[in-house]
């Protein structure tokens, strides 16, 4: 049964130094009042999973949260570059970031196999691209062909992602700690069945959850600590609750693009703020929730 | 998929005829022309999904537009701002998730038509969101990465590239191979495995260029008005081959444009409410 505590706590108890931690949501529902308090708790050496890094990992990255990354496309979406990313893989700020890249189709079924508890998954994909022949953070190929044992087709291979932890976002729990989200759904049910561990932050917890259509329910058995975070995906969407805060999307642009005002937004905007606070991090973009 | 990345700066054909419309316009109508009503399409954030739109208000009301979030038909009256924007989510046929639109929808090769822009492509159409410099890992440039790029590439029954053209990104050889156009030529797709045709059309800031039925090599079939051939041979980092027919591209018509702009004031408007 999952137990209903703190943002703080529910990272303090999964997230350790060293950990493999997926924290998903594609586009939508991401949980970004985790990702700082990942940055407050000061968590070393983490090897970040996650689809979409986006401005979520951004953050982490440049606050030395993390020495590995596995991504599929790491961009700021609908805006242009994410700037300490770059600066970790092109000049090894604030550290040096080890990638594992593929793409989103490959990610995808990453999940699903570690979803599925089998070592593997297998699709159509990669074949030809400069993908195929990257190593992953082992050192060995990530990406490998297979031959269909019943027609003898080429295919594509590619591992289970097992991530440590889990994070997600989602529109509301109730109180026995079962979760509900709808709109994009993304992988986020695969991420926290496929995790050793899981945390869902959600936007408010409630006596019952009524029926949405297309909802995605994970029931409490599946997931270990629920926090309720009103705004805890603010600046993405949050269906239902609340829009993306795209001046804060075009804001990011400047703020990361130099290290000092990016270390003066970590002071103000994470270290300044109480755990669990909505709407953190428009503080030093000039442009509030 | 990426955006492409183009800004609204002047082509030649808005040097001639100044103001009437942006080098961005004209593209965007150009790339909204290609999609025929009823084409189911993959479209991603950017021109891709302005084209998209745009062909959806005004010559193909039915086209299906599925975004990788995993919005199957999705109807927004404004652009969204992200592929998570909730106004796919709300005006779509069905939401599927991530692994689905990938497994079940891509895949299998039920999607006619993919868009992708890119930072390079070359002469075969292979296209590079990955990484801009000699080596991988230590590049000059650390671009986003893949995305939905390469299976969209191999899978979609066939892909328009939409990208601005200068030398330094219509290259002779891309750093990056993110996504297969033709390969390294005529039957590599097929030696690959690729079930879809490959890139039909690659749609720029100065006209079209289509594969060679023979060579599959990238050939200037349509020029836009007031661009010349040498205009775009000065942005083509190899030996560019031009079509026996080429085409004059019809400019903007004045209702293509009304609809563009009516699309991009209405979702300027809505950015950044909550």
């Amino acid at each position: 049964m999952a137990e209903i505590v703190s943002l703080a706590d529910a990272v303090a108890r999964t997230i350790h130094d060293g950990d493999a931690v997926a924290m998903e949501g594609f586009t939508h529902l991401i949980p970004f009042a985790a990702g700082r308090e990942v940055i407050r708790q000061r968590r070393r050496d983490l090897t970040l999973i996650r689809m979409t890094p986006d401005v979520i990992y951004d953050q982490m990255i440049g606050a030395g949260c993390a020495s590995k990354l596995i991504f599929s496309w790491g961009g700021n979406p609908g805006v242009g570059s994410l700037h300490r990313f770059r600066d970790a893989v092109e000049n090894a700020w604030p550290g040096p970031l080890q990638l594992e890249e593929h793409s989103h189709a490959g990610m995808a079924n990453r999940y699903v196999a570690g979803a599925s508890g089998v070592p593997f998954a297998v699709l159509r994909g990669y074949s030809g691209t400069g993908l195929e022949g990257l190593p992953g953070l082992d050192g060995n190929p990530a990406i490998r062909p297979i031959t269909c044992p019943f027609t003898g087709e080429r295919l594509t291979a590619v591992a289970a992602l097992r991530p440590d932890v889990a994070v997600i976002h989602a529109q509301r729990a109730d109180r026995a700690g079962n979760v509900q989200f709808w709109g994009v759904t993304g992988v986020q049910k695969e991420a926290v069945m496929g995790a050793q561990r899981s945390v869902v932050t959600v936007e408010e917890i409630v006596d019952v959850l009524g029926p949405q259509p297309g909802a995605v329910v994970l029931p409490s058995w599946i997931v270990d600590y629920v926090a309720e975070v009103p705004g805890g995906a603010h600046p993405s969407y949050a269906l239902g609750y609340s829009a993306r805060d795209n001046h804060f999307y075009v804001a990011w642009d400047e703020i990361s693009r130099d290290r000092e005002r990016f270390l003066r937004w970590l002071d103000t905007d994470v270290f300044g703020v109480s755990p669990g606070l909505a709407g953190a991090g428009t503080g030093e973009g000039g442009c509030g929730a | 998929m990426n955006a492409t990345g183009s800004a609204a700066a002047a082509a030649p054909a808005a040097a001639a005829q100044p103001a009437a419309y942006t080098a961005d316009e004209m593209m965007t109508a150009c790339a909204a022309r290609a999609l025929p009503d009823g084409t189911v399409c993959f479209v991603g954030i950017g021109l891709p999904s302005a084209a998209a739109n745009l062909a959806r208000a005004t010559h193909a009301p039915n086209l299906v537009l599925i975004y990788e979030s995993g919005t199957i038909g999705a109807k927004p009256d404004r652009l969204p701002l992200s592929i998570g924007d909730g106004i796919l989510a709300e005006t779509s046929d069905a939401v599927v998730s991530v692994p689905e639109i990938f497994n079940y929808w891509l895949q299998p090769g039920r999607i006619g038509i993919g868009f992708l822009g890119a930072a390079q492509i070359d002469k075969f159409g292979n296209i590079n969101t990955t990484v801009i410099g000699e080596t991988y890992d230590r590049p000059k440039v650390r671009l986003p990465g893949a995305g939905g790029a390469p299976e969209i590439a191999a899978s979609c029954r066939e892909v328009i590239v939409v990208m601005w053209q200068t030398r330094r990104s219509f290259v002779q050889r891309v750093d990056f191979v993110t996504s297969v156009g033709y390969g390294n030529g005529p039957g590599q797709r097929e030696r690959l495995g690729l079930t879809g045709a490959g890139p039909r059309k690659v749609i720029t800031h100065l006209g079209v260029l289509e594969p060679d039925p023979a060579t599959c090599e990238l050939t200037l079939t349509g020029v836009y008005p007031g661009v010349s051939v040498a205009d775009v041979s000065a942005q083509t980092g190899w030996d560019l081959a031009v079509s026996g027919s080429l085409e004059v591209i019809e400019p903007p018509s004045p209702p293509e444009l009304t609809a563009l702009r009516r699309l991009q004031a209405i979702s300027a408007g809505s950015e950044g409410a909550s």
